[in-house]
């Protein structure tokens, strides 16, 4: 078991797939940070130079957005669902 | 469904060139179907040749134009000669007398698209303009995700333009926008969650299927649609820029690019450079953005929505900052009213200026009520209120707050015992008694 994590395409050049699993991630940071081992160079796409999360980027853990939860040491379980979503317009 | 139409239809030159990220920066995107900056996040907005349309246009050649948003075509992101053009645009601008009287103002207007074509909202522009672009970008299937007005958008142009359509909506709309949205036969998918849920929900279809998102993948085209709303305006005004306006803010996307439109008329010269105020409205139970504002802060935090004003519920507005940022330069604010002035709203509009708009524009007259009552608009400042959608869509909100008709037996007797006791009663009162 690990935790699944849906990547946007523009972040697919990374990955090359759409759908990741990482293991052993026990927050969000963390996972951030296990994303840049397996794809170096990803980590400066999701966050500033402060290691904070770009204002554009949304996380969101099994479907609630992680500013709703601890943000980024929002806790991860296996099995947990990341879906990492640009911000978008509508209405 | 329909199949999509393969036509090439014939190009015009272009007076766009390329993409950039509305941060900042150097790098150049293609013209495609992106709408992320891949170093930031950041949305991506389309760029200009502002020599070329000065070039193209004069007051006299967009007077003499079509009586549509292709009148400004030279300032928006298509190509084609012979755009999707469904009577989109120039709506009423109306000098407010009753309104403007009740609030104490001198010079009111109201830029009414609750009657904008084909689908009574202001949504029927950027539509316009991003569904133009989608078949430009050979783009066979269009979508979106939307509170309602959006979606009853995309459905009726992708009709008439003969794409295939599938919209993501929230399960709860108003049965109006539900109904409105399937008589053009699209796949509509009702998402059991709220707004934003249903957007994250698009940007992961969008990253497999290949569709045309109007605000997704489309989107830095499909916003720039409502710059029309400033371009408008500014002609319906005679050439000249208002002192002060006030519009919804949901997602921030049309009160940014209002302010865009104006700026750009005045940087190819159909306008004089003025200062103009901008001032947004939010409902209460929704108001990332007013709280911002009041507190000052210069990043949003999303709420979960819990308005009846839907259209404008996005608890994670994408544009928020941008909007912020143009209330705090302009001199403006952002305000926010509860449900139950949204509503006062939405009456006082239809009693004084016979306009019946939904929750939005109650939101928006209610705000400018409230901004009237603070001192912070000047009586005499050129005011335009924007009104962004039909009442009709929307027939919940009111219903209970407006009272009944006068049933009456098809006797004269009956007609005038009913009319002397409505004479005889207080007008509220009336309306809530059955004779």
């Amino acid at each position: 078991m690990a935790v699944k994590v849906l990547v946007p395409t523009t972040l697919q050049t990374f990955t090359n797939e759409p759908v990741v699993e990482c293991a052993d991630v026990g927050s969000v940071d963390q996972l951030i940070q296990t994303l840049e081992t397996d794809y170096p160079g990803i980590k400066s796409r999701l966050c500033d130079e402060a290691g904070k999360i770009r204002r554009f980027v949304n996380f969101y853990v099994n479907e609630e957005d992680i500013r709703f939860l601890q943000g980024q040491g929002t806790e991860l379980k296996d099995g947990d669902e990341v879906s990492i979503v640009p911000a978008v317009a509508g209405g | 469904m329909t199949q999509a139409i393969a036509t090439t239809a014939p190009s015009t030159s272009p007076t766009f060139t390329h993409l950039a990220s509305k941060e900042g920066g150097t790098k150049k995107y293609p013209l495609k179907a992106i709408n992320i900056c891949e170093e930031t996040f950041a949305p991506l907005e389309v760029v200009y040749d502002y020599a070329a349309i000065s070039q193209k246009v004069s007051r006299a050649t967009i007077e003499a134009g079509p009586n549509s948003i292709w009148r400004y075509k030279a300032f928006l992101p298509v190509t084609s000669h012979d755009p999707i053009d469904v009577g989109t645009g120039m709506t009423p601008l109306l000098k407010s007398h009753r309104l403007a009287r009740r609030l104490g103002l001198k010079n009111l207007y109201i830029k009414n698209d609750a009657v904008n074509m084909p689908t009574l909202s202001f949504k029927d522009r950027v539509v316009s303009v991003a569904l133009t672009r989608a078949k430009e970008l050979g783009f066979t299937t269009v979508s979106c995700a939307s509170t309602g007005n959006l979606a009853n958008s995309t459905a009726a142009i992708a009709a008439r333009a003969g794409l295939d359509c599938c919209v993501f909506i929230p399960a709860d709309l108003e049965a109006g926008k539900i109904l409105g949205t399937l008589i053009y036969n699209p796949t509509v998918m009702a998402v059991k969650g709220n707004y934003d849920q249903v957007n994250r929900l698009c940007s992961e279809v969008g990253n497999t299927y290949g569709w045309g998102f109007v605000n997704i993948n489309l989107r830095p085209y499909y916003s720039e649609g409502s710059k029309t709303l400033g371009f408008e305006v500014a002609e319906q005004l005679g050439w000249q820029l208002p002192d002060h306006i006030v519009a919804p803010l949901a997602s921030g996307s049309l009160y940014t690019k209002i302010y865009k439109g104006f700026q750009e008329f005045v940087k190819v010269g159909l306008v004089e450079s003025k200062e103009v105020r901008f001032s947004g409205a939010q409902a209460q139970g929704c108001s990332p953005i007013a709280t911002a504002f009041k507190e000052g802060r210069d990043f949003i935090a999303p709420v979960k929505p819990d308005t009846i004003a839907k259209s404008i519920a996005i608890g994670n507005p994408a544009d928020g900052v941008y909007a912020l940022d143009i209330a705090h330069k302009t001199n403006g604010n952002i305000e926010s009213v509860t449900d139950a002035e949204i509503i006062q709203g939405m009456k006082l509009l239809a009693e004084t200026e016979g306009i019946f708009t939904e929750t939005a524009g109650g939101t928006t007259i209610a705000v400018l009520k409230k901004l009237v009552e603070a001192g912070k608009i000047d009586p005499d400042e050129t005011t335009v209120a924007y009104i962004t959608g039909n009442g009709l869509k929307t027939t919940e909100a009111v219903q209970g707050y407006i009272g009944q008709p006068l049933t009456i037996e098809p006797k004269l007797g009956s007609f005038e015992a009913a009319l002397e006791r409505s004479r005889t009663l207080g007008r509220l009162e009336w309306k809530e008694t059955s004779v």
